[in-house]
């Protein structure tokens, strides 16, 4: 099925209109803001941030792919338990429109997925990158020795936001 | 991560000068708002075995997706053959935030800044909307023999059709095997003049077929010459409130309430500085499944009039809307689409459009093509026909939505084959899942319990009656 980013590149007017150019650009902060360096994000709009034990961590979808896909309708959750690869579906996040691949970001196994999608799938699009009780995380997953070299391929906040943007052009 | 190219199917034909190709008998009006490069991009409409059939694959491929190249049309980079053609309406689309896609060789609005597709939808339902329909091909046949030749091409019946009366028909494979070319509103004007609206994916398409035909029927001494409505504006306005908008907009001599569904009237539409517009044919109907007008507008009006429309109406009552919230409305409302619910290898039968075939057209010998076939299809085995092996049905899914191209199976066994999904979406009116897919012969009736294949595992579906939405014609009593 297709990712993430696929579903925006098919939906990216044909002509740059004003909704592109107003409701999903990420401005450069002016100040340097400390960067997370343990959330990073892969080309598909998947984010992944460990937590401080280095071990687990929270996937989702990022805030430029739940603007740009729109109103979600319905999340499909990965089952606890499921192991898998780097770039394998962990599940789907579907608007009225399409229907797109979360795909792991590194190799990892699920402990949990967010009920909350479940009953309020816009949840997503209110705190997609929000890995709190409330948030609009997807999956809690416990890294492989492979995923932690995964990681080292993604990019972090600062990469991700330039890759958005050019995207945008 | 997929190319754009495996799970899409973009076929664009690159034609030469429009003109040119056009045999003599069809003349066509100035085209008044193509690019100025002659040279545009088309679609090969879609049939079945050019639709990605890898469940797998489970991208929506309704509207937005629809078959025309994914390249990004940049400014810089597209080249004379790669431009879309712009309806009438296109700067205004802008100017309301439209986010615009490639769509049956145009650009297209599939959604307006701040309007969700969900909202929008709601809002049609609730208010009314309007949406730009430009891209559709309106073609006026007329002369004496354009209703035999339009009896032969289609299996409606013309000749009790009443004046300013519409029906729902479809184009016939002259092969004879009964597969729909295109579907097409057919609406008579007078005994020797009819004004026909035909799908903007197969125009080039239905443009061969015609002018093959027409060449047919001249060889047959029949008189009848073709005219395209190029570059004229068609605008669908629809919804509960539709009517209040149009009447506060139009100049008081039309009575929209003696206009019922599937009726159509010349009205004018009042403009600024004490002007009318010209008169403009308003059809009662639509796509959408609520009340409705579609209104066929001359190129160098479309713009003040649909300005006048929503100036009139107010963003209370109307709103633009986009090809998104048109394909979850048509769904709801038990629509087909074609390219997917409908396609070459279809017959009406088998696509539950047996209703537009009237009784005296229901023989072998009633002369349009494929109604030998076709009249096989309507005769059970049991009276000594062949029925049809497969029918298309509605269905709600539980669990996730399914999308074109899932695969039906029975209940508790993947392994039996039901048939396919061809439309989907989670419906914003119902909050469920809905779809339409064709099913084997036997297993359609309703409350029939299948299974649908999404991202690989099964999913309840439950067999159901069409549309999944009330309709809400205005019919006359």
């Amino acid at each position: 099925m297709a990712s993430i980013a696929r579903c925006l590149r098919i939906a990216r007017p044909s002509v740059v209109s004003a909704f592109a150019q107003s409701s999903v650009r990420i401005a450069r902060p002016f100040s340097v803001t400390a960067n997370n360096e343990l959330r990073k994000y892969t080309r598909e709009h998947e984010w992944i941030e460990l937590s401080d034990d280095k071990k687990t961590g929270y996937v989702g979808i990022s805030s430029y792919a739940a603007k740009a896909l729109g109103d979600v309708v319905f999340v499909e959750l990965p089952e606890e338990g499921k192991e898998v690869h780097a770039g394998d579906a962990l599940g789907a996040v579907e608007s009225v429109k399409s229907a797109a691949d979360i795909n792991a970001p590194v190799s990892c196994k699920v402990i949990a997925s967010n009920l909350t999608l479940e009953e309020s799938p816009s949840t997503i699009n209110k705190v997609p990158e929000d890995h709190s009780a409330s948030g609009g995380w997807v999956a809690k997953v416990q890294v492989t020795d492979q995923g932690i070299a995964d990681l080292e391929k993604l990019m972090d906040e600062e990469a991700y936001k330039e890759f958005t943007a050019a995207e945008d052009h | 991560m997929q190319s754009l190219k495996s799970a899409s199917v973009t076929n664009a034909v690159r034609s030469a000068p429009r003109i040119s190709q056009r045999s003599v008998s069809r003349t066509t009006r100035p085209l008044s708002t193509l690019n100025s490069s002659a040279i545009t991009t088309t679609l090969r409409p879609q049939t079945s075995r050019t639709v990605s059939r890898n469940p797998a694959i489970g991208l929506s491929t309704t509207l937005l997706t629809s078959r025309t190249q994914h390249a990004r049309h940049g400014s810089s980079s597209a080249s004379s053959s790669e431009a879309l053609q712009k309806t009438p309406l296109y700067d205004l689309h802008l100017a309301h935030g439209a986010q615009m896609v490639p769509f049956g060789g145009f650009h297209m609005p599939v959604q307006y800044k701040g309007l969700s597709v969900s909202a929008s939808h709601a809002f049609t339902r609730e208010h009314s909307s309007i949406f730009d329909v430009s891209h559709m091909v309106q073609r006026i046949f007329s002369g004496s023999g354009a209703r035999e030749f339009l009896e032969r091409v289609t299996p409606s019946d013309l000749a009790s059709l009443g004046v300013h009366r519409s029906t729902l028909s479809v184009l016939l494979k002259a092969d004879g095997s009964g597969g729909i070319v295109d579907d097409t509103i057919l609406t008579k004007l007078a005994e020797d003049k009819f004004y026909v609206v035909t799908n903007a994916g197969c125009r080039e398409k239905d443009n061969e077929y015609f002018d093959q035909e027409l060449a047919k029927a001249k060889a047959s001494g029949l008189e009848v010459n073709q005219e395209q409505l190029d570059g004229w504006g068609l605008v669908a306005l629809q919804g509960p409130e539709a009517e209040a908008v149009l009447a506060d907009a139009l100049d008081g001599n039309t009575d929209l309430k003696q206009l019922y569904f599937g009726q159509s009237v010349y009205g004018k539409v009042k403009l600024d500085g004490g002007k009318t517009s010209a008169p403009l044919l308003i059809s009662r109907g639509g796509y959408t499944g609520e009340d409705g007008f579609e209104i066929s507008i001359p190129p160098s009006e479309t713009v003040e009039v649909t300005e006048k429309l929503l100036q009139v109406g107010g963003v209370e009552k109307v709103q633009l809307a986009g090809l998104g919230a048109r394909d979850s409305l048509r769904l709801e409302a038990g629509m087909c689409l074609y390219g997917h619910d409908l396609d070459e290898t279809v017959s009406p039968v088998e696509a539950a459009l047996s209703w537009i075939i009237p009784p005296n057209r229901r023989k072998a010998d009633a002369g349009y093509y494929g109604a030998e076939t076709i009249n096989s299809q309507l005769t059970p085995k049991s009276k000594g026909g062949n029925g049809v092996v497969r029918r298309r049905v509605g269905f709600i899914v539980t669990g996730a939505p399914a999308r074109e191209g899932a695969e039906i199976v029975a209940k508790g066994d993947p392994t039996t084959k039901l048939g396919r999904i061809t439309s989907g979406c989670p419906s914003p009116s119902l909050g469920k899942n809905i779809a339409m897919g064709y099913i084997k012969d036997g297993q359609h009736k309703s409350g029939t319990e299948v299974e649908v294949l999404v991202r690989g595992k099964p999913r309840p579906a439950v067999v159901t009656k069409m549309p999944f939405v009330p309709s809400k014609y205005y019919k006359s009593a």
